[in-house]
C-alpha cells in the first residue's frame, strides 16, 4: 500500500546527495561474502561484500532468520521458522548441505564455542531448545530430505510455497508421530523425537538468545512475560527471572561481561543488566530527530569487537544508535532503511550492514564517518546479515 | 530434556506453594444477542465469532511469569447474571472474596448500568465488547477502562484512510437501530473532521417489501447520487453483506462491509501478531476477533501491572495502570496506554477485508501535537467526559 508520506519524501530526497557524494570506500578487508536470509523469499542471498552483486541465491526451507557461522566459519545455521527446520550451508560451495528437521519454528539461537551445541528459541512452544549436535547427527538416522522453500517469481506472493512447505512439515510431523507411536517412546512431548534435543520451559514468544563465553549460562528474552530467563545449561534450572522492558528482544555482551544488554521493542529501550546480580542497573531511552518515542522499536543490538560501542537498530524510527559502552551515552544516529533490525559488524568494524525488513534492503554504514554509504536491493524482508571477511 | 521438565515442574510447585491466587472476575451477560449461534455463522465482519473468554484464558497462559516477584498467581472467575442486578450481585460476592479486577463482556446498556452502580468502589471494570461513544462520553466513569476502541476511533481510521485514497465523496446506508445511529453518528463526526463528504444519507431496511423497495433494494438505495464509496452503518451485519456487487455503480463498499475497521485482524502478520492468532486458534478452534483481543489485553493490562509496580495492592497498581508510565503490548506494533480523559485504551487500528489488513493506522502524516494514536477517536478537547 502506497501512501504519500511527506516526512519520509523529505528524507529521501535529503539523503540523495549524502549517497551521491561520499567517495566509496573500499567495502571488505578480504575478498569475501555478505549472506543475507529472507524472510519472504525463503533463501539466503550471497553479495560480493565489494560490488555488492548477486553472486547466488542459496535456497532454504521456508522463512530463514537468524543465521550464525559454525566457530571454524566452515558452516552456516539458518533457523527457518515456517519450515521447522534449521539448515546447514557449507561456506566453501555455497550450498545447502544438511538440515536439522522437526524444529517447530526456531527463530534465534546461540552456539557453544566448542560448536558442538545450539540453544535455540522455539518460538510456538515457548521453549529453549538444547540440541547436541553430536548426539543428534549420530542418532538421526537418515539424512532428511533437503528440498527447498521455492522462491516467489518478482512481484508474486510466495504464499503458495509456503503452503507446501507448511504440508512438508505436517507430513514430516505426522511422520515422526508415527515413528513415536511404533517406538513408544517421548511420551511427554514430539520434540523427544529428536535425537540430542532438550527443552526448558520459558515464557511465551522467546526470542533473543545469548550464551555466556564459559557455556554455564543461557540468557533468553520472552516478548511476552517481558522477562529475561536466566537458565543454567547444564541442569536446565531457571536461575532468575529478570523483568526488563515491553517485549525484550535481543541480547549484546560486554567483552568483560560486566554488562548484558537488552533491547525492548514495545517500551522503545535498552535495559543493562548486571550478569553477577542479575539485576537492571540502567535503561537507555532513544530520541531519533524527527521522530516520538513511541516510534522507537528496538530490536537489533551488537557490540563492537573492542567492547566500546553498541549499535542498536531502532526499528520504526529508521535509524540506528551508536550508543558509547563506557558512558552510557547515545554518540550518534544514523538515518538508515525502514524497520532496521539487525546490525552486523565486518570483521575489522569499519562498516555496519544493516537489514532494512520493510524496504527490503540493506545499508552499509561506515563507522568512522557514520554516514551510509550505500543502499543495497537484497530480496524480500531481510532479516539477519554475515559476513565472511 | 525430561529431567529439565521435572525440574520445571518442582520449580513451578514449589512457586504454586508460595503463591497467592490474584483473582479477576469475569462478567458475562446471559443470552447476549451479539454471540447468537446464527450470528456467528454468519461470519460478519465486524461481529464475533463466538465468547470471548477464550482471549482471557490464553493472557492467562501468557501470565505465568507476571505475578512470580510478588508470589501471585493469576486467576480467572468467569460469571453469568441475566440482567444488570444479577451482574450486581455477582460483583458484590466476588468482592468480599478480595476481587477488585473485572472483565465485562456485556452490551453497552448494561456495562453503563453497571459502572453507575459501582461509582466510588474500590474496583476497576474493563470494557471488552461495547464500543458505543456514550460510554466514553456522558456517560463514562472513572473506573470503567476501555480496552475495545470506540465507534469514532474505528472511523476515524476510516476516514484518514479514504482522504489519503483521494475518495472523498461517501454515500452513507444506516440502520435505525440505536447502535446503528451511534455509529452512523460516528461516521459524520470523523467525515467532518478529516474532510470527507457524505452526499447522500438514506436510511435502509432489512425487508422484501415492494412498497420499501427505495429503501431495501441495494440498487435503488445506491442510485442517483454522487460518491467514490458507500458506507454502511450496519452494526449487526445482515444488510450489509448484501450491499457489495449490488450497487448500481461499481462503488467500494466500507464501513460493516467490504472494508471494516478493526481493534484486531487474524491476518495481520506484524509485531507478533501472527504468534498471537496462532495460539488464540489453537486454544479457541477458530479465528481472533476484535472482542477476544480485548478480552485478553484486558487481563494482559491487570497482569503488566502487577508485575511493573511489584504490588497487589489495589490503589497502586490502579494509579499504575492510569498512569502515563504504563505501557501496554497490543501485539500492532504502537506502545498502548489509557486516555486521562476518558479511559480508552489508545491504540493502533487495523482496515481489514475478510482476508486481508490493508492498512494500519493513523497513516504516516495524520500527525498530532503529542500522541499520533489521538488521531483516532476522542482526543481531550473533544471529549464530553467529565469524571
Amino acid at each position: 500500500m502506497k501512501v504519500f508520506n511527506p516526512v519520509r519524501a523529505c528524507f529521501v530526497l535529503s539523503l540523495l546527495p549524502v549517497s551521491l557524494l561520499v567517495a566509496s570506500p573500499s567495502f571488505a578487508k578480504d575478498t569475501g561474502y555478505l549472506f543475507v536470509s529472507s524472510e519472504k523469499d525463503n533463501n539466503i542471498s550471497v553479495l560480493d561484500a565489494k560490488t555488492f552483486e548477486v553472486v547466488k541465491r542459496i535456497g532454504t526451507a521456508a522463512r530463514p532468520r537468524h543465521l550464525q557461522f559454525s566457530p571454524d566459519r566452515s558452516k552456516i545455521y539458518a533457523a527457518c521458522g515456517d519450515g521447522a527446520a534449521i539448515d546447514v550451508i557449507d561456506v566453501a560451495k555455497l550450498e545447502l548441505v544438511d538440515r536439522i528437521a522437526g524444529i517447530e519454528d526456531p527463530e534465534l539461537f546461540d552456539i557453544s564455542a566448542d560448536g558442538k551445541t545450539l540453544y535455540i528459541s522455539l518460538e510456538d512452544d515457548g521453549a529453549l531448545g538444547i540440541l547436541n549436535l553430536d548426539e543428534y547427527f549420530a542418532k538421526r538416522g537418515d539424512k532428511p530430505d533437503l528440498s527447498v522453500a521455492e522462491p516467489a517469481p518478482p512481484g508474486e506472493t510466495s504464499e503458495a510455497e509456503d503452503d507446501k512447505a507448511d504440508d512438508d512439515a505436517e507430513k514430516d510431523a505426522e511422520k515422526e508421530d508415527a515413528k513415536e507411536d511404533e517406538e513408544k517412546a517421548g511420551e511427554d512431548d514430539d520434540a523427544a523425537a529428536i535425537p540430542g534435543l532438550k527443552t526448558v520451559e520459558v515464557g511465551e514468544e522467546p526470542e533473543g538468545i545469548l550464551l555466556s563465553p564459559d557455556g554455564k549460562t543461557a540468557y533468553v528474552t520472552s516478548e511476552v512475560a517481558n522477562t529475561v530467563h536466566v537458565v543454567d545449561t547444564a541442569s536446565g534450572e531457571m536461575k532468575a527471572n529478570i523483568v526488563v522492558g515491553n517485549r525484550p528482544r535481543r541480547f549484546a555482551m560486554t567483552p568483560d561481561q560486566k554488562e548484558l544488554w537488552v533491547t525492548n521493542e514495545i517500551s522503545g529501550e535498552v535495559t543493562i543488566i548486571d550478569p553477577a546480580t542479575n539485576k537492571l542497573t540502567q535503561t537507555i531511552k532513544f530520541q531519533p530527530k524527527g521522530f516520538r518515542e513511541e516510534d522507537v522499536t528496538p530490536v537489533g543490538i551488537t557490540m563492537s569487537s573492542d567492547g566500546k560501542t553498541v549499535i542498536v537498530g531502532l526499528g520504526g524510527a529508521n535509524h540506528i544508535a551508536f550508543v558509547d559502552v563506557a558512558s552510557h551515552e547515545i554518540q550518534d544516529y544514523v538515518l538508515v532503511g525502514k524497520r532496521a533490525w539487525n546490525v552486523t559488524f565486518n570483521r575489522d568494524n569499519s562498516l555496519l550492514y544493516v537489514a532494512n525488513g520493510l524496504s527490503d534492503d540493506l545499508s552499509v554504514v561506515d563507522v568512522a564517518s557514520r554516514k551510509v554509504v550505500k543502499s543495497v536491493p537484497v530480496a524480500r524482508v531481510p532479516h539477519t546479515v554475515l559476513i565472511d571477511d | 530434556m525430561i529431567r529439565g521438565i521435572f525440574l520445571l515442574i518442582a520449580l513451578l510447585l514449589g512457586n504454586a506453594a508460595m503463591a497467592t491466587d490474584f483473582t479477576i472476575g469475569y462478567l458475562q451477560l446471559q443470552d447476549d444477542p451479539r454471540y447468537s449461534s446464527k450470528r456467528s455463522f454468519a461470519q460478519y465482519l465486524m461481529q464475533p465469532l463466538g465468547r470471548p473468554y477464550a482471549g482471557a484464558e490464553v493472557a492467562l497462559k501468557e501470565s505465568k511469569f507476571h505475578g512470580s516477584a510478588v508470589g501471585a498467581e493469576f486467576k480467572l472467575q468467569p460469571v453469568n447474571g441475566k440482567d444488570t442486578a444479577e451482574l450486581l450481585a455477582q460483583v458484590d460476592s466476588l468482592g468480599k472474596q478480595g476481587v477488585q479486577f473485572f472483565v465485562v463482556d456485556a452490551p453497552a446498556v448494561t456495562v453503563a448500568e453497571l459502572a453507575a452502580a459501582t461509582k466510588g468502589k474500590d474496583l476497576l471494570l474493563f470494557n471488552i465488547s461495547a464500543r458505543e461513544d456514550s460510554l466514553r462520553q456522558a456517560q463514562c466513569q472513572p473506573h470503567l477502562l476501555h480496552i475495545i476502541p470506540n465507534y469514532a476511533m474505528l472511523t476515524d481510521a476510516l476516514t484518514q484512510y479514504l482522504k489519503v485514497r483521494k475518495w472523498p465523496e461517501a454515500l452513507l446506508l444506516h440502520g435505525t437501530s440505536d447502535e446503528d445511529l451511534q455509529l452512523t453518528a460516528a461516521f459524520e463526526r470523523s467525515a467532518k473532521r478529516y474532510g470527507v463528504d457524505i452526499t447522500e444519507k438514506r436510511p435502509f431496511e432489512l425487508s422484501n417489501d415492494p412498497r420499501h423497495r427505495s429503501q431495501n433494494n441495494v440498487a435503488l438505495l445506491t442510485s442517483e447520487a454522487d460518491y467514490d464509496v458507500i458506507f454502511v452503518a450496519d452494526t449487526h451485519g445482515e444488510f450489509a453483506r448484501n450491499v457489495p456487487y449490488q450497487s448500481i455503480r461499481p462503488q467500494l463498499v466500507v464501513g460493516s462491509e467490504g472494508l471494516a475497521p478493526a481493534a484486531w485482524h487474524w491476518a495481520w502478520d506484524r509485531h507478533g501478531a501472527p504468534q498471537l492468532e496462532k495460539r488464540f486458534e489453537k486454544y479457541a478452534g477458530r479465528p481472533m476477533r476484535d472482542v477476544d483481543w480485548a478480552a485478553w489485553l484486558a487481563v494482559k493490562a491487570i497482569a503488566e501491572a502487577v508485575q511493573r509496580s511489584a504490588s497487589t495492592d489495589f490503589a497502586k497498581l490502579r494509579d499504575y495502570l492510569l498512569s502515563d508510565a504504563f505501557i501496554l503490548d497490543g501485539f500492532k506494533g504502537k506502545r498502548s496506554n489509557f486516555r486521562p480523559w476518558d479511559h480508552q485504551l489508545r491504540q493502533p487500528i487495523l482496515l481489514g477485508t475478510h482476508n486481508w489488513v490493508v492498512e494500519r493506522l493513523p497513516l504516516d502524516g495524520f500527525l498530532h501535537q503529542t500522541n499520533n494514536l489521538d488521531t483516532l477517536g476522542f482526543d481531550e478537547r473533544d471529549s464530553l467526559c467529565k469524571f
